[in-house]
């Protein structure tokens, strides 16, 4: 389902991905492990389109996401690292203006957003303003939304940063669900080890832009010895505290914090 | 096209959803019309002028759609520091239709906030000079409103985050405002002045449109029906191709 050979993304000097090879197959659940800074959303963000590689081949549904970026498009959905709804829209709006996007026909747009809504419990706010949503509501719509166009593959860039434990179980539950449902490839990162060791079938750790190990939570644990998948992550990628680069846009989030309320 | 109409529509929906940006936009032409208009009636008419309000209300229109396309434009940095642009990139259609359909939802907004400051000023006293020019006065509202739009969304394209906005802000959109004979008559002027006014598109939009309502334009209707349209393209182009270089 996808394929990354000899992957790397430079960005000037800095080499953020470097060189990483590895697959997914059609209707795992693959997690996407790393310290921070170690090129896990640049990676996304490659197999998405949103950027281009600098090296190396990608296959993701049987297209290259370079020469056909439309039809590799249509086969993923992903829910990003922070928030991309429209909070001025209203949870339909956002479902709809989505179907409009990928082109869906309007009495199936209806029905599967429905059908969608209903599965991640917020049919009854379908009509409330974004804005009004929790950050656990706002996960479970970009998760509703990013399956609209009945994607192969469902990416999720640490789609449970700072939620409360009860919303993270029941995202990993629907999750997992719609994996069993609907035979859709998840591919996702985060910074929870047992979410990864729970909800996985194959890991890669990737540090410093290299893939340090993938394979089963359970063959990593008996690669370094170790009883859990964070103390085998700590083992391959060392204890140091990364620092991640902070750019503008980051800067002018943390400022939009501090001005709202 | 039911995409460029999805984002269009999306464009209105956040625009008359907050109140506040309704009536706020307001504000500043409803100042400027009073305070100037009232404020500058009695030399004007003792230089021989006329009525002050009648010259000054096309300028003040022109002014509130100049501010609230540009804003319009640049509110897609706003899309993209809130991650909705992303949305909008990794789906399945192209760059350029998506910058059209903002693009068509940010004029479509201005010039709606034009007509809403052109009621205004007719309530303050501004009478047409000639109903019958008056839909002629509203394709160079959208006129304006298309060129600055599209030249909101080529800026916004190249910045990273709000922080140039201060700037654009004071050494292009101020400038392009108070150099574009919205509050002065373009005659007699000294020559740099006049070099200024005559190479900023918006003078000849403020023009349009005091040709359209009042009558009397300076360059005349054609020339600056002409200037808007040929820049408004122009900056449509550039605006499209730096929009299709954003990367995330």
């Amino acid at each position: 389902m996808i394929k990354v050979e000899n992957l790397t993304k430079k960005f000037g000097d800095f080499v953020a991905v470097d060189n990483i090879s590895f697959s997914v197959n059609r209707g795992e659940i693959f997690a996407f492990l790393g310290p921070n800074g170690a090129g896990k959303t640049t990676t996304i963000k490659i197999l998405t389109t949103l950027l281009k590689p600098s090296e190396g081949k990608i296959i993701i549904n049987g297209h290259n996401p370079v020469a056909e970026p439309d039809d590799v498009r249509r086969s993923f959905g992903i829910v990003f690292q922070d928030q991309s709804l429209d909070d001025r829209l209203t949870a339909y709006e956002n479902m709809e203006f989505h179907g409009v996007l990928y082109k869906i026909p309007k009495d199936i747009r209806r029905s599967r957003i429905e059908q969608l809504l209903k599965f991640v419990e917020l049919w009854e706010r379908k009509n409330n303003l974004v804005e009004d949503f929790s950050g656990g509501m706002k996960r479970r719509l970009e998760i509703a939304r990013g399956l609209l166009h009945h994607p192969k593959i469902l990416f999720l860039d640490e789609p449970t940063l700072g939620l409360d434990p009860q919303t993270r179980s029941h995202i990993w539950d629907y999750v997992k669900n719609l994996n069993k449902k609907e035979g859709v490839t998840v591919f996702f990162t985060t910074h929870y080890m047992e979410e990864a060791e729970k909800t996985a079938g194959r890991v890669a750790i990737i540090d410093n832009g290299k893939i340090v190990a993938q394979g089963t939570p359970g063959e990593l644990k008996s690669k370094t010895n170790k009883n859990t998948l964070e103390e085998a992550f700590l083992n391959l990628t060392g204890r140091s505290i990364r620092e991640q680069e902070v750019n503008g846009i980051e800067r002018m989030r943390m400022r939009r914090k501090l001005f709202k309320r | 096209m039911s995409i460029i109409y999805i984002l269009w529509l999306r464009q209105l929906k956040r625009h008359f959803r907050s109140r506040a940006r309704l009536v706020g936009s307001l504000g500043q032409p409803i100042l400027f019309l009073l305070a100037l208009g009232f404020g500058f009636g009695p030399i004007y008419q003792r230089a021989g002028g006329g009525n002050y309000i009648q010259f000054l209300a096309p300028g003040i229109v022109a002014m509130s759609i100049l501010f609230t396309s540009i804003f319009s434009g640049i509110e897609i940095i706003w899309d993209r520091q809130f991650g909705f642009l992303k949305e909008t990139l990794v789906a399945p259609v192209s760059r350029f239709q998506i910058m059209i359909g903002r693009t068509l939802g940010g004029a479509t907004v201005a010039t709606f906030q034009g007509i809403i400051v052109l009621l205004i000023s007719l309530v303050v006293g501004f009478r047409f000079g000639n109903i019958i020019m008056l839909p002629l006065g509203l394709v160079f509202m959208l006129l304006i409103a298309l060129l600055f739009t599209a030249l909101g969304t080529a800026i916004a394209s190249v910045l990273e985050d709000m922080h140039g906005f201060q700037l654009i802000m004071n050494f292009l959109v101020m400038p392009l405002f108070f150099l574009s004979g919205a509050l002065f008559p373009l005659q007699d002027l000294p020559q740099a002045i006049k070099i200024a006014a005559n190479i900023n598109p918006l003078s000849y939009g403020v023009d349009g449109l005091r040709g359209t309502l009042v009558n009397g334009a300076h360059f005349g209707l054609g020339i600056d029906f002409l200037v808007l349209g040929v820049i408004t393209i122009i900056l449509l182009f550039i605006g499209s191709y730096l929009f299709s270089k954003i990367q995330i």
